[in-house]
Order: C-alpha cells, then structure tokens, then sequence
C-alpha cells in the first residue's frame, strides 16, 4: 500500500454510526462490492456516486460507533473510499478498518479545517494531512509500528500470513 | 489494579498493566454467529490456516436471520453449519439455543475472569459475570481462531458507582439509558466501564447483563462487575469447575480515570428517543408519542425477567388496536421458561404475537421492520437512523415494562400512571 493518499474530501458530521454505514439488511450480501453500492444510503443515496474516482472521508466524533460488522469499513473501501480521516472512532470500526487495509487516521481538529470537495494529500507515515485547497496542514495521530506494518501489508489476512510462514 | 487491568495482565502474562499499555492477550473463548461468521469463516481460509487454534474454545451462535429469511441467509447458515462440522466447533443451531449473548453464559461458556472476544458489539454483556468481553470484527476474529491471540490497549477506567433503591417499574434498563444520556454516546471511548455499588450488588444477573450489554452505546471496550455470590448462585450449575474468584476484585487503590456516582431511588422510566442512544428523557417530558409497533425481546431484554414484568403489566389487558406487539424470548430455553409459567399465553390473550428466540427486529435484518413515518417502542440497544427498518421510521428505547404499557395506550406510557388510571 501505498503511504501516500491523495484525494478530494465528503465530510460527515459525528457519530455517524454502522447502521448508516451499511444497513442491517445489506449484511447477507457476500460480494464486497456489492456492498460497496450500499456505502451510506441511509444518509446519502448519492453517495456511491460520488466517490468514483476515490474520496477522503472526514468523519466527526466517534465514527464508526454501533455494530461490529466489519461489513461497514468494507463497503467504504469498495464504494471508493480511500482513507478515513476522523476526530474520533469508535473501537472496533478503527480495529475493522485497519484489518481490511483500509486506513484511517485520529486526527482532532480535522472537521474545522476540511470542507466537502477540499482536496487532501496525506502521509500516512508520518500522519501529515495537508489541505491542499485552504494550505491548512495538522498531523494525525502516529499508529504504534506493529499497527502500520498491518496496514501496509494490506490488512490483517496478509500480515498474520507472512507471520505464520516466517515461524 | 482494577478488575479489568487484572483480567488483561493474566492473559498477557504479566504482573501488572497500566492504561494506555499495549498487550498480546490469550483468549479463553471466541463467539462469532451468522452475520458476521462467514465473514470470518472466508478470512480464515484466505490466511490459510488448516486448523482453527483450539476448537473447544470457539463458539458458533446462529440467531440473527434465523430461521432463514431468504435464500442469501440460508447459505450463510450453511458455511458456518460446514465450518463448524469441518473444525468440530460447538454451533448452536436454530432451535438449539438462541440469542448468543444469551446462550453463551446459560450454555457455560461465560467464566469470571477469562478474555471473552465476539464478532458482535454486545460481546461486552459477559461483563455482568466478571468476564472481560469486547466486541471485534470478522478479520480479526479469524486471526484469533488462527493464534488464540489479540492485542489490547490497556483501557483507562470509569467507575460508575450506583446507590438507591429501584422504584416500581424502574429497572436496570432505566439506569443504563440514564448513565448514557448523561455520559453521551462516546463518552466511554475506547474506555473500560466499571459498575459497582450496593444497587449493581443486589442486582440480578438480568439486570447486570443489561447494564454491561449497553456499556458499548457510550464507546466502551468493556463494561464489567465484580463477581459476587449472586454471579456464582447463578453459574454454579452451569460451569463444571467454578474457578475461585474472590481475588477477582478491584484493588482499594486501584485507578480510575473518573468515577460518577448515581442514585436510582428517585428515577422515573427513561425513554431514548430517535435517533441516538444518549438522546434520553424521562418518559414524563417526551410528550405524546403514538406507536405502531411495541418490541419486547434482543439481548438487551429478553429475559424471563423481563417476560415476567411485561406479562405482569399485560395480563388481563388487551393491546390498542393499531399496535402490533413482537415479543421474542431471547433463548430457547426462556420461551420454554415463559410458556412453563403461562407468560405466553397471557402476551397471547393481550394480542401480541410472540416469536421463535432470535435477535428479530432488532437490527432490521428479519421480522418486524419498519416502514416509513412508523414508530416502534423497543427494548433493544440502538435506535439509529434505519436501524430497525425504513430510514423514515422512528424507535424509542425504553424498558419492558414501559414498551409493555406502550402497547396497551398506543402511545409511549409510564407503567405507573397506567397503573394509578385503573
């Protein structure tokens, strides 16, 4: 995976929850991207249309509160969504998220200073998030190494894979 | 320490941990179910493990789209029925169990004590046996089926301290609704959450695993109670070789991040009104509030001793025309329970039709949804835009009791001014 992200922002407001993310009714679909047609529709259902071409999510407090259905951070990923700037994440969502290679970042701050449609260059390395229409610039929280290492190996499955075959 | 730092050093062999530390814990036992199993089952296979870890240690609970409501949740009953029989993992079928959270600690699977992870928010409610349970996701569920192994952060502690005496008709459910109204929906964020007090001592089991169920509507990574003699009157059947857990106890000079006290004495019903668990009010200033549906059931309360409460409220009544009424005991082994002590056929009489042990409405997956412009009074968890069907549609969150007098008005009712109107 590449560190360095490059897009231009949706921004939501807090508590966007699981349920919204991807409704209880779509958890019997298997294919992920159909899933991803499903990505926001409760709240959006000109959402997937937007995020085509890759987007930035800047989410509020606690994103990605509710269910644990991994479901959520999978139809983003397939609906376009190429990281997920929040002020906060609910636990599980930040844990699901980074297990499916999608990254996401804490950064407090980051609703005041990003608007819908700002672009947004990001290094996910560092946690440098620049906003390359207003030159606004603030650092995300720094995920612990062995955190990166799951994400820059693409997720979960591949990291634990190449784990298991050094032992 | 507290009770959870505690919990966490023995899985990770250490002495002593402390907030904000990083550990590689040892799970004692991993639930997945229907919705998010196959999810897990797929990852599992994609790491290329043969063997799962320790097949005595998994759980596999179907109850969200049971029995199948389409041919998609059919097939996704089938890969965990296959895993299970290919892995030789416990599955507790449709029939044979019921809602996970409440199979888990009546089947024996919950011990004091132990690291409990589940590929479902409401993990947390083993909490209310002095367990430490979280909810995670599906990758990472088939990452634990593969080592027996996940990371924690060592969560700060709130300790919610809760004195008084319950007045009629308020319950657990009322307290809880009430702590996350004042405490918000991510008031608890990445925290742990303590219960304790002489009010959460006297407490059933019901009512604790409401308490701890709910911990996650404020963030939590956990909620948790020390366990007591009313945990081990309650497990002692259940668990062959009950561990001795008078040391599992929070030390005097344990740390808290903050402790918030509450009193119960004076409480009225609490309602949670759409669309956001903290956004609660006691019934008496919601105003008038026409329903279309009255759910009493999910993990949250569908216990006998919720059953007990709304038949108590119900019996001899009939429910208002216009209202229908889902109740769905939430394990197979309660609605025996109910029928056993004529629950059934009073909720019956009233005119409420009552459901195969499943999480039903709950999540919007299966029976009962909502359409549009509808409201539904429910005893379950979360009340989100869309959560229990149409986007356009309304739920209220309340306790069995008040849903049960909700479904005789027509309209969001505290059970005792019902109860003083007759």
């Amino acid at each position: 995976m590449d560190p360095k992200i490059k897009a231009s922002a949706i921004k939501l407001g807090n508590n966007i929850d699981t349920d919204v993310i991807l409704p209880g009714k779509c958890l019997i679909i298997v294919d992920h991207y159909e899933l991803g047609k499903h990505a926001l529709e409760s709240i959006d259902t000109e959402f997937v249309n937007k995020t085509k071409n890759g987007i930035i999510l800047i989410g509020g407090k606690n994103f990605g509160c509710g269910s644990s259905r991994e479901q959520a951070p999978i139809a983003l990923k397939y609906a376009g969504v190429k990281c997920v700037i929040a002020e906060t994440f609910a636990r599980i969502f930040y844990r699901n998220a980074i297990n499916i290679g999608l990254p996401v970042i804490e950064c407090p701050g980051i609703s005041e200073i990003t608007e819908t449609g700002n672009e947004i260059s990001i290094d996910l390395e560092t946690g440098k998030i620049q906003n390359l229409t207003n030159n606004k610039t603030i650092h995300g929280t720094n995920l612990p190494q062995f955190i990166m290492k799951i994400l820059t190996d693409g997720g979960l499955i591949e990291n634990l894979r190449k784990r298991l075959n050094k032992k | 320490m507290n009770i959870t730092e505690k919990i966490l050093a023995k899985a990770s062999n250490k002495k002593t941990v402390s907030a904000g530390e990083i550990v590689d814990a040892n799970v004692d036992v991993l639930m997945t179910h229907d919705l998010t199993g196959p999810l897990a089952v797929e990852s599992f296979k994609k790491i290329g493990a043969e063997k799962v870890w320790n097949n005595q240690k998994i759980v596999i609970i179907l109850d969200h789209q049971i029995p199948a409501e389409s041919i998609k949740a059919a097939e996704l009953h089938k890969t965990m029925r296959q895993f299970a029989k290919e892995q030789k993992i416990r599955l507790y079928d449709v029939g044979h169990g019921g809602i996970c959270h409440q199979v888990m600690p009546d089947q024996g699977h919950v011990t004091p004590g132990t690291v409990i992870v589940g590929s479902d928010s409401h993990t947390c409610t083993y909490g209310a046996f002095g367990a430490f349970s979280t909810g995670i996701g599906s990758t990472e569920a088939a990452a634990v089926m593969t080592t027996g192994k996940i990371w924690f952060k060592i969560p700060q502690t709130i300790k919610i301290y809760v004195n008084g005496t319950f007045p009629k008709y308020v319950t657990p459910k009322d307290l809880i609704l009430n702590i996350i109204g004042k405490l918000g929906v991510d008031g608890a964020i990445y925290k742990s959450t303590e219960f304790t007090g002489p009010t959460i001592h006297e407490m059933s089991i019901a009512g604790r695993m409401t308490l701890c169920n709910m911990a996650v509507e404020m963030g939590a990574k956990n909620g948790i109670i020390e366990p007591d003699n009313i945990t081990k009157q309650y497990l002692q059947e259940k668990i062959p070789n009950m561990p001795d857990f008078t040391t599992l106890k929070s030390d005097k000079n344990a740390q808290y991040e903050q402790t918030i006290e509450f009193n119960v004495s004076k409480m009225e019903p609490q309602v949670a009104c759409p669309s956001s668990v903290d956004n609660v009010k006691p019934v008496s200033e919601i105003g008038e509030i026409p329903i279309d549906q009255a759910f009493i059931g999910s993990c949250t309360n569908g216990r006998i001793e919720d059953l007990r409460i709304a038949a108590q409220i119900l019996k001899g009544k009939k429910i208002k025309d216009g209202v229908r009424t889902l109740i769905i005991p939430a394990s197979q082994e309660i609605y025996k329970q109910a029928l056993i002590e004529g629950l059934t056929e009073t909720f019956t009489d009233a005119g409420a039709i009552v459901c195969g042990s499943a999480c039903g409405p709950c999540l919007g997956g299966h029976i009962g949804l909502l359409a549009a412009d509808e409201t539904c009074v429910s005893t379950s968890n979360r009340n989100f835009i869309g959560r229990m069907g149409s986007t356009q549609s309304h739920v209220y969150l309340a306790s069995p009791a008040v849903v049960a007098a909700s479904a005789i008005t027509g309209k969001i009712t505290n059970p005792t001014t019902l109860e003083a109107k007759q």
